[in-house]
């Protein structure tokens, strides 16, 4: 039995002094990346008329890794003209198995060359190899081969109806996931029948370049695949141009607004991935050392830069300061810094213009009266870094609350009751993502329902399969990705 | 105040565990990366934590004292090679292992309380606890009545280990669960809190007779029961997993769960064991690998 003189005062624990890894940092000897890369038009890389290049800097170091080219208005006629020919050419008149199979190839060359596309996406990206490694490359070819089996199963995937494909898709995807993006809207595109031209995140486009050697290489009909990099202005071009026939995109619901506008009256075809402000909700019986992991799987992975991401966490009143004490300590657990350590978990911030949005969140959130937590950890001295941080004190009507930071900031507020926390959960123009920790399984189902974003995580965060459906509530986006959901934007029914 | 901030818990309700939870972070753990210095230092921690065992029924003195000379010099060709932590050995070998290392500051422990099964009257296992420790014994391995946390005589379990510990005396008391046994994480959760609660100074997972021994989920729950006891009382209890640890990188995960769970004041032998007989062995020589640039044969380390 303990006795009373056996109680000491409470301690934090110290995670430092006995032993720290030394560094573990994954090789870049093997990847290749050529000083400048031109525009993939119709199965070669060609100069762009435009004649300019952009600079694409590793966000860890701040120095240039390649040239990239800008694809002007002249440029994206010439893919859109090509994926056509393409599309009447071969796609369309292919059967659903022979464009499986070139699918398929494309899933097996990215597990084959999985190490150097892990490698140069932490390079260019900023995020820690153990992700881009474990999550990123995995998953987009686990994409890759979902719906490379669909291809020649489009008869049964609607009952009753036959599919027809829409021609042209226009795809513009963002920075946070380069490779698994560029797979979430080609796999689905390709195996519908359609021909693809994909324009890569200005800040990112070397994977997506990367891929593109690789679709050369797998031998696709030229034209099939086009792949072609610039800023806000390329995508544009993209969504105006007459030839496309769907366009998808994910990036922030300002530019989703934006392609809205511009598609209007036109009746062309979307689907919009936007931003989210998902709820994370702890209840007093859930398993507290799990919940905090995912709280940090929800906020932290890929240093906050996920649309999903847990960044409003809700914890039951009672059994807050002890959650709170446990997140505080698990974050001293963290490692930043190099991408390429296999032992860091937060990475750097993907550019300068995402940092500076990030610290003037942090900076509006304490000048709001919120109080802020930080882990203790040294950031490198050159790139860009925000340490993981937690925002407590803050309410509803808080701007930290209601707006995307897209960074490590997580932001904390307690409720008392079931309805009180389903207010708040749904109480934000997004609608894409949330998750309840409870170990009850009436409670999963009863809350689950009532909160309106397109996916629920329960006793999980931030998980992912090919066969799950994925897309937004409100302004969270329209159009579903992923799953036999995903075909449909890409197919007419007949 | 007179609020006894650490009075017992109602052991009838459930802590929740998440078992997909748990097994997601210890996959986490392994994707540490452990290199250079760092992992030279892990592996002679590792070593210096090591339980060096023999339980078995063909146990005799020559053997036992074999094992205890392993135990001081684990391997003399290479200097800064620490001793492991312990022997442990079954209650008539205490007074053998008690003298052949007597001056090197290796603990001897001695397993008790009708090991393995624990199938024993009180009365039986007090007095067999009383005698090892007239022998000798530093520390005490005894086993939890897997049959009454079945039949959900909670209170008896923890009558019975505090009765025990009273009896050890002097001698630090680790409590195995046998989780191979209890099998899901919310009795091994259970089980570790009416261990710590009535008295335990040290939780282990197995007798080494059961398969499953020790896992690493099972090892991440009792690290995080450990922590939550911690914080309610301030009594550091320290972390004892047995049974099918035989590899050194296996060890380092372990390490790596200890340091990023409970943190540095656990990493050291007063707070944390591998119960083990043929670990030791593989930290040795992944230790000459380190220092010489390769691998030696296994024939070149003593099986003791």
């Amino acid at each position: 039995m303990i006795t009373d003189k056996d109680i000491q005062k409470k301690q934090r624990l110290d995670f430092t002094s006995a032993w720290t890894y030394d560094p573990a940092p994954e090789s870049s000897d093997h990847v290749t990346i050529s000083d400048k890369y031109d525009l993939f038009i119709g199965g070669k890389f060609v100069e762009p008329v435009s004649g300019t290049y952009f600079a694409t800097v590793s966000p860890s170091t701040e120095k240039k890794l390649a040239d990239v080219a800008e694809a002007g208005e002249k440029d994206v006629d010439n893919a859109v003209k090509a994926a056509r020919t393409a599309y009447d050419t071969y796609w369309k008149k292919m059967s659903g198995r022979d464009r499986g199979k070139y699918i398929y190839r494309i899933a097996r060359m990215i597990q084959e060359r999985a190490r150097e596309f892990a490698v140069i996406e932490s390079m260019d990206g900023g995020k820690p190899i153990r992700e881009s490694r474990d999550v990123d490359v995995p998953l987009a070819a686990a994409h890759y081969f979902y719906y490379a089996g669909w291809a020649d199963k489009l008869d049964y995937a609607f009952p009753g109806r036959k599919t027809q494909p829409r021609g042209v898709a226009g795809q513009i995807i963002p920075w946070n996931f380069p490779l698994l993006m560029a797979a979430w809207k080609i796999a689905p595109a390709l195996a519908t029948g359609n021909t693809v031209v994909l324009k890569p995140a200005e800040t990112t486009p070397l994977t997506s370049l990367k891929l593109a050697e690789l679709i050369r290489d797998a031998d696709l009909p030229p034209g099939v695949v086009n792949i072609i990099t610039g800023a806000g202005q390329t995508g544009s071009a993209i969504v105006n141009h007459p030839g496309v026939d769907k366009i998808a995109f994910t990036g922030s619901t300002q530019v989703g607004k934006l392609i809205q506008k511009s598609l209007a009256g036109t009746g062309k075809p979307y689907t919009l991935e936007l931003g989210g402000k998902a709820a994370n909700i702890v209840f007093e019986d859930a398993a507290l050392d799990q919940a905090v992991e995912g709280i940090v799987n929800g906020i932290f992975f890929n240093q906050g830069h996920v649309c999903c991401a847990g960044s409003r966490l809700f914890v039951q009143e009672g059994i807050a300061d002890a959650l709170i004490g446990k997140l505080k300590d698990r974050m001293e657990t963290l490692i930043v810094g190099d991408p390429l350590d296999k032992n860091t978990d937060i990475g750097a911030i993907n550019s300068r213009a995402q940092l500076d949005t990030i610290n003037g969140y942090i900076e509006t959130g304490l000048n709001e009266g919120a109080d802020i937590y930080q882990c203790k950890c040294d950031l490198p001295s050159s790139g860009y870094w925000v340490k993981p941080t937690l925002l407590t004190g803050v309410s509803q009507s808080h701007r930290v609350v209601q707006e995307e930071i897209f960074g490590p900031v997580l932001t904390i507020q307690t409720f008392r009751t079931p309805a009180e926390v389903i207010e708040k959960a749904n109480n934000t123009p997004y609608g894409l993502s949330g998750g309840i920790w409870t170990d009850k399984g009436a409670k999963i189902f009863k809350i689950s329902t009532k909160i309106r974003s397109g996916v629920v995580w329960a006793n999980t965060f931030n998980k992912f399969d090919p066969t799950s459906p994925f897309g937004g509530y409100k302004e969270s986006g329209m159009g579903r990705e992923g799953g036999l959901h995903g075909l449909l934007p890409y197919v007419e029914l007949i | 105040m007179n609020t006894k901030i650490h009075s017992k818990p109602d052991f009838s309700i459930t802590f929740p565990v998440d078992q997909v939870g748990i097994e997601d972070r210890v996959a986490r753990f392994n994707t540490r990366s452990i290199k250079k210095d760092s992992k030279k230092f892990a592996l002679k921690l590792a070593l210096s934590m090591v339980d060096l065992t023999t339980l078995e029924g063909m146990d005799s003195p020559g053997k036992v004292r074999q094992l205890c000379y392993k135990a001081m010099h684990p391997h003399e060709s290479l200097a800064d090679i620490p001793s492991v932590a312990a022997v442990c050995v079954y209650p008539s070998f205490v007074a053998v292992a008690k003298e052949a290392l007597r001056g090197s500051g290796v603990k001897v422990a001695s397993v008790a309380t009708a090991f393995p099964s624990g199938h024993a009257t009180l009365k039986a296992k007090i007095d067999e606890v009383t005698y090892v420790v007239n022998e000798g014994a530093d520390e005490i391995d005894m086993v939890i009545s897997r049959g009454a946390f079945f039949r959900g005589d909670y209170n008896f379990v923890f009558d019975e280990i505090a009765a025990i510990k009273e009896a050890c005396g002097s001698a630090h008391l680790k409590v195995i669960l046998e989780t191979g046994e209890l099998q899901t994480l919310d009795n091994v959760r259970k089980a570790s809190d009416i261990a710590m609660y009535a008295g335990a100074d040290f939780i282990k997972t197995s007798t080494g007779k059961i398969v499953p021994a020790a896992t690493q989920p099972v090892t991440q729950v009792m690290l995080e029961a450990i922590r939550d006891f911690y914080f309610k009382t301030g009594i550091m209890i320290g972390m004892k997993p047995a049974g099918g640890i035989r590899e050194a990188k296996k060890a380092l995960n372990y390490l790596v769960m200890v340091k990023e769970t409970l943190g540095s004041d656990w990493l050291n032998p007063d707070m944390f064991r591998f119960g083990a007989s043929t670990l030791a062995n593989d930290l040795l020589m992944q230790i000459v690998k380190m220092e010489t640039g390769n691998y030696q044969s296994a024939d070149y380390f003593s099986n003791d």
